[in-house]
């Protein structure tokens, strides 16, 4: 049922950026502390977690929680979404009340970071890993060529995404890169795998954020303004890049964007304020289209006309997103705190009467989707 | 230091076999005749068990691709392509473009390659591609 699920807690961890201070689990310890300070909750007041990158079991012991339901689903960064689905889907059951959803990655520093060992008899193991590939960098952008051709997309198209992002990072001082940059700023940054340049790849930086949910009966009771649950989506799709059905268009975002829309009743016209999981800049072009707010091919000339740019008609990535804000290797948890905050009214640059906020995430290399939609109203 | 290798399991063993004698080995499904990659003993798009190993032409293009230029320890120390190939019969694989200067210029999409093995160990021959003759 649309908005009968409402977010009553968020926070992200005390600091953002370079926290060599922190453990890996520490920092989804200290967003979730802020997160119950934020909604004024103890950890008795809790029943349900949610989590990855560390076992919701440990999560749960550590912070005191006896869980009545419970989930760990790992499909990358776009986890969260998936997390805040599930929650809703829980409470809305009558599984538990109120749920926490934590995360944390010591992505920049390393401190305590579970590994991922990847076995040379896994898929990637032996179809992908043999031909050198390594960091995402090197698999996330092996698609963007065959789209830049389809549809007669430019570097500097790339590039105009990044100089944007940064526009929006320069009115954040949680920004972990607000210096003004430059399409000839990005195309001449450091090579990392062509066509992509430093400045067109995310962050590595060191943070976490939680989230709690309750019925939307209770978020009256809560001292911070309610976040409604509007509708919500998700999909997966091959593990690896290269079984991507298609190079120019995500079947995960397609079916999770549809899935989102349909069950909050909403048409595109409808949103306020979105937020695209941007770990390398073409994320956010493939994410307006797949999502339907354009057609295929036409998400460059948005960023040409500045569509979501300060000052533009949709408002996107406001918190500088992963390629300025943070990225510590899971960022769908950064796009969820900043779609509430903008519905609280809280965000640093804040969309004035901004009612209904998309965000959608995306997990491994194009391998999973996730689409939340909230709203301010009741 | 050695390339990073696959390791074969039960379900992929005839294609790395292959691979070492100098065939690509593909998997096609006897109920609705289409080919499909990685292997797997059952058709993924009819779920039939019903399936047939076969040789398949080592022809196809290319589709997309990236130049790494912060190469693996084990890659050697320049920049090369990683890249995803079509098959002529309809799968696609990842793999590396040799035999070509590894450059935006020399690296065409839809290009037409021609597979490659190049032995790694007892075991393993990898498949790359190089551009195709004529």
């Amino acid at each position: 049922m649309p908005k009968s699920i409402a977010v009553v807690g968020a926070a992200e961890t005390t600091k953002l950026g370079v926290i060599p201070d922190v453990s890996n689990l520490g920092l989804h310890l200290d967003a979730a502390l802020n997160a119950m300070a934020d909604a004024g909750l103890k950890p008795q007041d809790i029943d349900g977690i949610a989590t990855t990158g560390e076992s919701p079991v440990t999560v749960a012991a550590y912070l005191g929680i006896t869980p009545k339901w419970v989930d760990g689903t790992g499909v990358g960064g776009c986890s969260f979404m998936l997390h805040l689905r599930h929650a809703a889907a829980a409470i809305a059951a009558g599984y538990c009340s109120t749920v926490l959803i934590t995360h944390g990655e010591s992505g920049r520093s390393q401190v305590g970071l579970p590994g991922y060992p990847r076995s040379p008899a896994s898929p990637q193991g032996q179809f992908e890993i043999p031909f050198g590939v390594s960091i995402p960098a090197t698999m996330f952008t092996i698609p963007v060529l065959r789209y830049l051709k389809t549809y007669g997309v430019t570097e500097e198209d790339l590039a105009r995404v990044s100089v944007v992002q940064r526009e929006w990072a320069a009115m954040n001082p949680r920004a972990s890169l607000r210096e003004p940059i430059t399409v000839d700023d990005v195309l001449n940054s450091p090579m990392i795998a062509w066509p992509y340049r430093k400045l067109m790849c995310c962050l590595v930086t060191d943070g976490g954020g939680a989230l709690i949910l309750t019925s939307a009966e209770r978020a009256r009771d809560f001292p911070t303004r309610p976040v409604y649950v509007m509708g919500s989506g998700e999909s997966c799709e091959p593990p690896m890049i290269s079984m991507m059905e298609d190079f120019t268009s995500s079947r995960a975002f397609r079916v999770s964007g549809q899935a989102a829309f349909a069950s909050a009743g909403i048409s595109h016209a409808d949103v306020d304020h979105l937020m695209i999981y941007d770990a390398f800049a073409h994320l956010p072009l493939y994410g307006l289209e797949d999502l339907g707010f354009c057609a295929k091919g036409e998400a460059k000339d948005w960023f040409r006309e500045r569509r979501t740019a300060p000052g533009g008609g949709l408002p996107m990535n406001t918190n500088g997103g992963g390629l300025s804000y943070m990225h510590s290797g899971m960022y769908g948890m950064y796009a969820l705190q900043e779609s509430v905050r903008q519905m609280r009214g809280t965000a640093a640059a804040q969309v004035d009467g901004a009612k209904i906020s998309v965000c959608h995430g995306v997990g491994g290399m194009f391998a999973a989707a996730g689409t939340v939609i909230f709203t301010n109203e009741a | 230091m050695p390339r990073a290798l696959p390791q074969p399991t039960p379900e992929t063993q005839h294609f790395w076999d292959g691979c070492k004698v100098g065939e690509l080995r593909l998997q096609r499904c006897r109920a609705c005749a289409r080919s499909y990659f990685p292997p797997r003993p059952f058709c993924p798009h009819c779920a039939s068990r019903d399936v047939e190993v076969y040789p398949a032409s080592g022809r196809a293009t290319l589709y997309s691709y990236v130049i790494n230029h912060r190469p693996r320890p084990d890659m050697g120390p320049d920049p090369h392509s990683i890249a995803v190939v079509t098959l002529a019969e309809g799968p696609r694989m990842m793999t590396n473009v040799v035999g070509c200067p590894q450059t935006p210029e020399a690296l065409q999409l839809d290009m037409p390659l021609q597979v490659v093995f190049e032995k790694q160990s007892e075991e393993i021959s990898l498949p790359l591609f190089k551009p195709a003759e004529g």
